[in-house]
């Protein structure tokens, strides 16, 4: 470590250790980060400035690509649906919040309650997507019967470019509602029994109370509730490879599927237009991330 | 990955002394990646790589199966890293970016003499750049498979034109089923019906020549063909909800007998006789003509081996496919596959269907096209299938997509 000699017979490891342990205890971590997160990015912008099929050679085609994505009605359709995502998605936190309450008493069992609303996170988002797909289908699926139940028509949720989103991101809210519902019931037992006591004295109760008393002390897993959904919303991947494979004609599209399909699937050998798509989906994140991470910083200040 | 077989030769040392004369033994390594783990594909590999091992006692065969889906993902991954010596895939332009890519190995050596005369049928197929690039196994017809027993109870009898089709099918439907079942979730089986309708109403030429991006998609012939889809689609000739099912799950729709038929190619027959329809049931016919005086053309996809580029033991790799695709052995392996052999000498097996396709083969006089997908580049393949499926459900979208494929078919020349 050190050479020098120094008169009191410190080393520089020992003068510096206080500053140096951090950065060396975060060393592995930055530079698995740096591997597989940071560079990668900067390989998306690269790859993207080219036309290269994954196996030949790649010619240099500047913004062409991008230029493309512009005119592309399919990349217009998976943003549209990002969109939809998005926005529906956050559906599971007022959802949780609903089922956190209502299982947030002490009756008999009521742990079993609870692990019972808690178990469709627990199973694989492939497995949910796989017993939603067979619950929509037409010919052998549980939904047609029920609805005929209510004298409503027959329908194919998966097959039809206006409802496949929908149905898929139903599919998707049942394990989320499930997750923030865990993160409420959690940050109810942090509620301050006597703010409770107090507001009641003071003759608050319902929805005052819930609005006034009750929420502000749940912001903390409010705020992580719309983090971990907004996550899940863009990684809304795996529930549409399961479900429609995209389709039904590329209806049900996100661009991370998309950004697949054209250059990783079967048919899919345009690295160049994927990566492009890549930058796109990284920028979006971006703003969202940019604010997430203002936050944070803004707390800690606050903290 | 399933299998090693490691001197499994010993006792069936036997009946080595017919094929094997021609060649002296092999010692050495050969690695095997097959691309299909069912069952009646894993028993025809698996059979003939024991006849081969009986062959090349001292060669170390180790013979790896992969799903057949993974594979076409996968196929890119092991043939620039660590690339076995032989691998399985398709004909036609499904390998043109592997072998663009220097990814396969020139084996034209191997279609010199009379092997390439056995199996002529499919050189055209297997030709790139005036090369081959891997032999063919097996290959399969496509048409129409119907319920036998339907038709008699209607009182119809196979159609051989365009308007008799249409006319049974309108019987069909007044009789209160659909004429086709079919399931459009994964798309290519919409390019078997194109494929089709395209073939016969404009002929195999125009066909290539349009899967090969000469022809703009905004072309008349082109919205002919639609035109003919589209009588289809107007007499709701279709089964109702296609796009939620997968060519598996549309079966029962047939089996059940609430649809006459099926365009499909011969793979159907096995899991449509396992659900319990019997050969009385169950009748081939070919697809009917539609433009007067074109000859009938057919798909007949082809699967094959090949050699990758970087492969260490390629002279066993051709001693292999030299015997996968020899007569005898193509006679027993589709014997248990219940397709066709290519070699033209190989006995085909005694089976309805497979003879029936025998014969619809033998007399293809306009051609035989690959499918939709091989014949296609990937990304009109693709472009083109969602498309059809389109089209399907929404008919009157048909400018809109026939303007965009001819956007991805310009994209494609230019590039």
């Amino acid at each position: 470590m050190t050479a020098q000699t120094d008169p009191q017979g410190t080393s520089w490891w020992r003068r510096n250790q206080m500053r140096a342990a951090p950065w060396l205890f975060l060393a592995p971590g930055i530079a698995f980060f740096a591997l597989y997160v940071i560079i990668p990015i900067f390989q998306s912008f690269q790859i993207s400035l080219y036309r290269w099929d994954g196996l030949g050679e790649a010619r240099y085609i500047g913004l062409d690509n991008y230029d493309q994505l512009l005119d592309d009605a399919a990349f217009y359709t998976s943003l549209m649906n990002n969109v939809k995502w998005l926005v529906l998605y956050l559906l599971a936190i007022p959802g949780g919040l609903f089922i956190a309450l209502f299982l947030n008493q002490q009756v008999r069992g009521i742990r079993l309650y609870k692990s019972l609303f808690f178990f469709p996170f627990v199973i694989s988002q492939v497995v949910v997507g796989l017993v939603f797909a067979w619950f929509y289908n037409p010919s052998i699926g549980l939904l047609n019967p029920v609805l005929d139940l209510f004298g409503l028509g027959p329908m194919n949720v998966l097959g039809n470019p206006s409802t496949v989103t929908y149905g898929i991101i139903a599919a998707g809210l049942w394990p989320q509602i499930a997750y923030c519902m865990i993160l409420y019931l959690t940050g109810l037992n942090a509620v301050d029994p006597d703010q409770v006591e107090a507001a009641r004295l003071d003759g608050a109760k319902g929805l005052k109370m819930l609005w006034y008393v009750i929420l502000p002390q749940l912001r903390p897993a409010t705020f992580i509730a719309v983090v971990v959904t907004v996550i899940g919303a863009l990684r809304s991947f795996d529930m549409i490879s399961v479900m429609t494979n995209g389709g039904p004609f590329g209806s049900s599209r996100v661009l991370a599927y998309y950004m697949f399909e054209v250059s990783l699937s079967e048919y899919g050998f345009r690295m160049g237009y994927g990566a492009a798509i890549a930058v796109v989906l990284f920028l979006i994140m971006l703003v969202y991330i940019a604010f997430f991470l203002w936050r944070m910083w803004r707390e800690e200040r606050e903290g | 990955m399933q299998s090693i077989f490691k001197g499994v030769a010993a006792g069936l040392a036997m009946t080595t002394l017919l094929a094997g004369a021609a060649s002296a033994e092999l010692g050495g390594d050969l690695r095997i990646f097959f691309d299909d783990q069912n069952p009646a594909p894993k028993a025809a590999i698996e059979g003939t790589v024991e006849r081969f091992q009986a062959m090349h006692p001292d060669m170390n065969i180790e013979l790896t199966l992969i799903d057949r889906e993974a594979n076409k993902t996968q196929i890119r991954n092991y043939l620039t890293a660590n690339a076995p010596d032989i691998n399985g895939w398709y004909a036609g332009n499904r390998m043109r970016p592997y072998v663009e890519a220097g990814l396969f190995e020139d084996v034209s050596d191997l279609w010199d003499g009379q092997l390439g005369e056995e199996l002529a049928s499919t050189r055209a197929a297997m030709t790139i750049d005036g090369k081959q690039w891997g032999v063919p196994y097996t290959y399969y017809q496509w048409g129409i498979y119907y319920r036998q027993d339907i038709y008699e109870e209607l009182g119809l009898t196979p159609a051989t034109t365009w308007e008799e089709e249409k006319a049974n099918c309108q019987v069909i439907l007044d009789s209160g089923r659909k004429c086709y079942t079919i399931g459009t979730r994964f798309l290519w089986t919409a390019g078997g019906w194109f494929d089709y309708l395209n073939l016969r109403t404009n002929g195999y030429d125009f066909h290539m020549a349009l899967t090969a991006g000469e022809i703009p998609w905004t072309d008349q012939r082109v919205r002919d063909t639609f035109a003919n889809w589209r009588e289809l689609l107007d007499m709701g000739a279709f089964i109702d909800d296609h796009t939620a099912y997968s060519w598996q799950e549309a079966q029962p729709f047939m089996v059940n007998g609430e649809a006459a038929a099926y365009l499909m190619g011969n793979f159907v027959v096995a899991p449509m006789r396992e659900a319990g329809l019997t050969d009385d049931q169950l009748g081939f016919y070919q697809f009917p003509e539609i433009t007067p005086g074109i000859p009938m053309a057919e798909d007949a996809p082809t699967d094959t081996l090949h050699i990758p580029a970087q492969a260490e033991n390629k002279e066993n790799a051709r001693a292999f496919l030299r015997y996968m695709a020899s007569a005898e052995n193509q006679g027993i392996v589709n014997e248990t596959l219940g397709q066709l052999p290519v070699n033209r000498n190989a006995t085909v097996p005694d089976d309805k269907f497979i003879q029936a396709g025998f014969e619809l083969l033998s007399n293809a006089e306009g051609g035989i096209a690959q499918f939709f997908d091989r014949d296609a580049s990937a990304e009109m393949a693709s472009a083109g299938m969602q498309g059809f499926q389109e089209f399907m459900v929404l008919p009157d979208n048909l400018d809109a997509i026939l303007d965009r494929l001819e956007q991805v078919r310009q994209r494609l020349n230019a590039e």
